[in-house]
């Protein structure tokens, strides 16, 4: 029988995998996949609390998670593309203007 | 063969997560950003069938949708307007805090497990009617959604749409030519 347990757990395993992402990878497009990463966990999260508590608010709220990670993923790579035009890079670790 | 079919649902389950989180592997380790993508895309189908698997049919189809068709466009598009052969990292980690992420990624990943383990301990158990009916009948989870949405989520249902509105705009500000730093705070015309 797969209940909540299994899905949370799964979940956490993706959500660490995106934090590990965003924190070591230098490229910043991946870094923003790892993110669309979490995000994709939280959702899984939601889904299978929605139906252990056989509440459709969780799916309403990963409606909602799924718009503001489109809203994200169309801000973040329009920073890319002002960043490709400032510094000529997609390395993080050159982005240091603000270093001082 | 009386063990699969006594067991599918588990076994398609585990099936997917292998899956799931070997997509999510893909996009820290491979080299190249496109197959990063692809990797991601992987993982983004695979939790799709999970959320078949717990009822959550419209969900599946959003998010094959909107992750599969919308978002991964737009990251195969960055990733080849950037001309990612002359601008790719030689070195794909960021040199000396990678052992530090792994241990913080895994140390943050335990502290959230406690707190969802109780979520789970303290919550109910139940069936999946009640994510495809409206006002007890069964109609479908299409509909359900809907009907939740547009009376009771209403409100938060129209500031996301002002989200959307706004990040459009950003995106609009950040792509234009001589926005931000190198330009005339971001009033160029060119």
């Amino acid at each position: 029988m797969i209940d909540a347990t299994h899905y949370v757990v799964l979940s956490l395993i993706l959500f660490c995998l995106g934090i590990i992402g965003v924190m070591m990878r230098r490229n910043f497009i991946t870094v923003l996949m790892s993110l669309e990463l979490m995000f994709n966990a939280v959702n899984l999260n939601l889904i299978a609390f929605s139906f252990r508590l056989s509440d459709l608010a969780g799916q309403v709220l990963a409606i909602f998670v799924i718009t503001v990670a489109a809203a994200e993923a169309a801000i973040g790579l329009g920073l890319i593309i002002a960043l490709v035009r400032l510094k000529d890079t997609v390395a993080l670790d050159e982005a240091d203007v603000m270093r001082g | 063969m009386d063990f699969i079919v006594a067991n599918f649902a588990e076994i398609l389950f585990y099936c997917l997560a292998v899956l799931t989180v070997a997509g999510g592997v893909g996009v820290l380790a491979f080299k190249s950003p496109v197959h990063a993508a692809l990797s991601l895309l992987f993982s983004f189908v695979m939790v799709a069938a999970l959320f078949l698997l717990r009822h959550a049919e419209l969900l599946a189809a959003v998010q094959v949708l909107v992750y599969g068709g919308g978002i991964m466009v737009l990251f195969l598009f960055v990733i080849m307007l950037v001309n990612i052969k002359g601008l790719a990292p030689e070195e794909i980690y960021l040199s000396g805090i990678a052992p530090l992420a792994v241990v913080g990624g895994v140390l943050l990943g335990v502290l959230i497990a406690f707190g969802l383990v109780f979520g789970v301990l303290v919550s109910g158990h139940g069936d999946g009617t009640a994510l495809r009916s409206v006002n007890g009948v069964e109609i479908g989870n299409t509909e359900a959604i809907g009907a939740v949405l547009y009376t009771k989520y209403l409100v938060p249902f129209e500031v996301v749409s002002v989200v959307l509105l706004v990040a459009m705009i950003g995106a609009i500000v950040f792509g234009r030519r001589s926005a931000g730093l190198d330009g005339a705070g971001g009033g160029g015309r060119t």
